[in-house]
């Protein structure tokens, strides 16, 4: 088997992809600075007992803005998705058992 | 990237990539010690006594744009553009310097208001949490700083972008736990003496 055939054509497939124009990039900053400021707006706005859910689903949007647009995973191999991924998932699994066995969810 | 790999793909960047998945734990640990300790901080001043929202959401706001002047730093050299890879390059380590600057103010606000590191368990875990991720900043600028320099020595070229492709990982990184820590410590409501 030529090897370095094979390997040429997995790294066209997964690295040369078009990466978004520097317009595109300046919208998706927009973006990012919308929610940052619906997020701050949170701290002056008071909205009960939906705020933390809020403030959540803000943050991870704005994380995968800037993993998927910004650091490109949404162009570039899904190995290197895996690998950070991994990471996340990870690092939630053992903290979320840590905070348990700590009781932080039932004590503050 | 110029050589061939067994995965087809560039193993600096792959390495890159495993660091920040372990990075992730790292971070998992201090923001969930914060979380422990947030509520006790005894005699000391509290969370929500101390901490300035209006100030910490200008130098998130700061770093946020940060990763915006990265990417097209990123996009000028790889498509040849050496002299706006410089001034993005350039714009990218002033603004981390400026989030830096805003870290360091107020670090020293909250030492004057009483919350020095061993004060109570609450300002440990805070001054670790933030200090690390401060920590990373500078040393993202100082990373920053080298491609600079690499690129007025000409070493910086369209052929070797990948370099900036990586410490621009990096920074975006630093950029993504800080928008968890801004939410997490920051925003959410904390405990009041």
């Amino acid at each position: 088997m030529d090897t370095s055939e094979t390997t040429t054509d997995v790294k066209e497939e997964d690295e040369h992809h078009e990466h978004p124009s520097d317009g595109k990039y300046m919208q998706i900053a927009l973006v990012l600075a919308i929610i940052t400021a619906a997020e701050v707006a949170t701290y002056f706005v008071h909205i009960g007992d939906a705020l933390i859910p809020t403030l959540m689903v803000m943050m991870v949007v704005k994380f995968w803005i800037v993993a998927a647009w910004f650091m490109h995973l949404r162009f570039d191999s899904k190995m290197f998705t895996r690998f950070f991924v991994a990471g996340i998932v990870l690092a939630i699994s053992v903290y979320f058992i840590f905070l348990t066995v700590f009781e932080f969810w039932t004590e503050g | 990237m110029s050589e061939e790999t067994t995965t087809g793909l560039s193993h600096n960047k792959l390495a890159m990539w495993v660091f920040l998945g372990s990075e992730c734990l790292l971070f998992g640990a201090l923001i969930s010690t914060y979380l422990l300790y947030r509520n006790k901080f005894y005699d000391g001043p509290a969370p929500g006594d101390i901490f300035d929202i209006p100030f910490t959401s200008v130098s998130s706001f700061v770093l946020l744009m940060s990763s915006l002047t990265m990417v097209l730093a990123l996009a000028a050299i790889q498509r040849g553009d050496i002299r706006n890879n410089r001034l993005w390059l350039l714009t990218t380590a002033l603004l981390g310097a400026v989030f830096i600057g805003g870290q360091v103010y107020e670090f020293t606000t909250f030492i004057r208001e009483g919350l020095g590191y061993t004060t109570s368990p609450f300002s440990s875990a805070f001054f670790t949490l933030t200090g690390f991720h401060g920590v990373h900043v500078s040393l993202g600028i100082v990373m920053l700083m080298s491609l600079l320099i690499s690129s007025y020595r000409g070493k910086l070229t369209q052929k070797n972008s990948e370099t900036v492709e990586i410490i621009g990982l990096y920074w975006h990184f630093v950029d993504v736990v800080w928008i968890i820590i801004f939410t997490v410590i920051y925003l959410v409501p904390n405990p009041t003496s």
